[in-house]
């Protein structure tokens, strides 16, 4: 545990000064990697938090992009009408922390400097309480029902709020909304993925959370030992939903723009394979998987352009008599390569990139809480 | 009025299906209770009844005359009733340890908040459960596969093993469904002890639904016969053997 705890210091400690010097870049081909580095850290976040809903749990649900959207709109609305007033209160020229610092002339600097992260966390915390809302309110009546009727239940409450969105002028309706403050930095990105992460482990991993897996395993048997099971389903559904809600406020602070579109069912079913691929109820998987999934498209993307692909079609050609279509064109529709890949992936990995199942589960038990 | 568990005049109807019948039964403490009928008498839905499983139609349930209609099966386990079931439920994905440790939630102090601070009374908590459940597992003999997961484990381990989690939840009476479905002769002989070892070491009641006559004879003082929903016949077990009614359910006219 203690040398976990060094591992995760250090990691924090790397992104706070990555926080400091790690401005957003502007140069092109810089702040394509930028890019991908913040879709990693949402997509982590989203992953680990589905996991334990559809993984430790057990419960299979296919909304979480409808929570992402929530968070994401609550707090983009936060910061487009509330946030900068409050921002002005507490760290503006005559702010509530720039009078505190007053006497400490070398801390002045501290609140402009800061102004943009605490519009940011401030904005991400409501944006995921309104998902976590969004999640009590969907899973008190839902979680009754279990497997298939569960994900149809969830898919239907995702597809509702993308409707709702659609519709409410004040968001911009179908179309878009623009959020000015683009705060979202490696910092938050990332740290809010370690917080996840400690998160979920930390419920898991205790004998409270051992109450998560025998939902999943066998619910008769978990009430049967006095185990709340509907209790346990809510508030993986309700913590799910919350770091749903933060990925959504991150997402909308990176991007500067949100549309219901982004927030459809295939949304969801990224995230679920993400999950799926990694190993239901493995964290480690699932993390690799998001990491995996997120630049695995980007990495396609160039393949068609390289010399090898001409090279490699010639050579199959001078084997096979026969004249076959340019492969480069083919590989330019990169989903299809991306698709055939996770198909792949599965065939071979049925059980998660991380070992079966029981294996990573047991990785989990037998870290013992010392 | 001393009776730990006491049915009265209970009936659950399924539709037009009357499974059981105005039941009365008593539990006294400490008492080793047999209930026993030929298949589909509606032994499996009397337990399901007395741990919340299925609400009765008419009657009332109360432990220590404390009313349990309406409970839900983890309220009625928090009470202090625990079961085992007729095939066999463990959580089979975790190790056996865990499996014992699952069972400890309903006593547990600290929530989900203390999870994750993880302050001084969390650990605490978790070295005392530690120790509890592997004393437990200590006694049935199976604490040397703590880290095993349960589906490895021989059958009549994940029995056992089914009955060390329900006592980890501390009943003071204790439902079994069956627990010599599958066994050999001898293992059915150390089954025998075994019960009769738990209720004395443990202090607490116990409900045996049987199928195997050598057990319940050989263990329980007092047995209730269930034919068609309807109680038959109530007794010691040397004046069930003998009962007309008893042997005419068994054997036909």
């Amino acid at each position: 545990m203690s040398r976990a705890r060094a591992i995760l210091g250090i990691f924090l400690l790397f992104l706070f000064l990555f926080a400091l010097f790690g401005e957003r870049p502007l140069a092109a081909n810089q702040a394509y990697y930028y890019d991908i580095l913040i879709n990693i850290g949402i997509n982590i976040i989203l992953a680990v938090s589905l996991n334990l809903v559809n993984g430790y749990t057990g419960q299979f649900s296919l909304g979480h992009a409808g929570f992402m959207a929530v968070g994401a709109y609550a707090a983009g609305s936060w910061s487009e009408h509330l946030s900068p007033g409050m921002v002005n209160f507490l760290a503006g020229s005559n702010g509530v922390l720039t009078f505190v610092l007053k006497p400490f002339p070398f801390l002045q600097a501290l609140p402009g400097m800061f102004a943009d992260n605490l519009a940011l966390v401030i904005a991400t915390i409501f944006g995921g309480l309104l998902a976590a809302l969004a999640g009590l309110a969907v899973g008190i009546p839902s979680l009754r029902l279990r497997g298939d009727y569960l994900a149809i239940v969830t898919l239907g409450f995702g597809e509702i709020i993308r409707t709702v969105i659609l519709n409410i002028d004040f968001l911009g309706a179908a179309r878009g909304m623009s959020v000015t403050g683009r705060y979202t930095n490696m910092f938050w990105t990332f740290g809010i993925a370690a917080v996840a992460i400690y998160i979920v482990l930390g419920l898991v991993n205790s004998t409270y959370g051992r109450g998560f897996l025998t939902v999943r395993d066998d619910e008769v048997a978990a009430e049967a030992m006095g185990i709340n099971t509907t209790k346990y389903k809510v508030i993986a559904f309700v913590v799910g939903a919350f770091f749903a809600g933060t990925a959504g406020s991150l997402f909308a602070h990176y991007t500067g723009f949100l549309t219901p579109e982004g927030f459809n069912f295939f949304k969801s079913v990224d995230v679920v394979v993400m999950v799926i691929l990694g190993g239901m109820g493995s964290t480690t998987g699932v993390i690799l998987a998001a990491i995996l999934l997120t630049i695995l498209p980007e990495l396609l993307r160039g393949l068609a352009h390289t010399d090898f692909v001409p090279a490699f079609q010639k050579a199959l050609e001078g084997v096979i008599p026969i004249h076959l279509p340019p492969l480069q064109g083919l590989l330019e529709n990169r989903l299809i390569l991306y698709s055939l890949l996770l198909i792949i992936m599965m065939l071979t990995r049925p059980q998660g990139l991380f070992g079966d199942i029981a294996g990573s589960r047991k990785r989990v038990a037998s870290s013992p809480s010392k | 009025m001393d009776a730990l568990l006491k049915v009265d005049r209970c009936t659950i109807r399924f539709g037009g299906l009357t499974a059981v019948s105005n039941l009365d039964m008593s539990i006294g403490n400490r008492e080793l209770v047999g209930l026993i009928g030929p298949n589909g008498a509606g032994k499996t839905t009397v337990f399901n009844m007395i741990t919340g499983v299925y609400q009765p139609t008419e009657g009332a349930i109360s432990l220590s005359g404390e009313r349990l209609n309406g409970l839900k099966p983890f309220d009625i386990t928090a009470r202090g009733i625990a079961r085992t079931f007729q095939n066999i439920r463990l959580f089979v994905s975790l190790t056996v340890f865990d499996n014992v440790r699952a069972a400890f939630n309903l006593h547990l102090k600290h929530g989900p908040f203390h999870a994750l601070t993880r302050g001084p009374k969390f650990k605490q908590e978790e070295a005392e459960i530690r120790e509890q459940a592997m004393d437990l597992l200590k006694i049935f003999n199976l604490d040397r596969f703590q880290d095993v997961m349960c589906k490895n484990l021989p059958y009549g381990d994940q029995r056992r093993l089914e009955i060390v989690r329900a006592l980890a939840t501390k009943p003071r009476l204790l439902l079994l469904d069956e627990p010599a479905a599958g066994m050999n002769p001898t293992e059915k002989g150390a089954l025998m002890t075994l019960i009769e070892f738990i209720q004395e070491k443990f202090d607490i009641s116990v409900l045996l639904v049987e199928h195997d006559m050598r057990v319940v004879m050989g263990i329980c003082k007092r047995i209730y016969v269930l034919d068609y929903g309807i109680t038959i016949a109530e007794g010691p077990p040397d004046q069930i053997r003998r009962d007309p009614k008893v042997i005419q359910a068994y054997l036909g006219e």
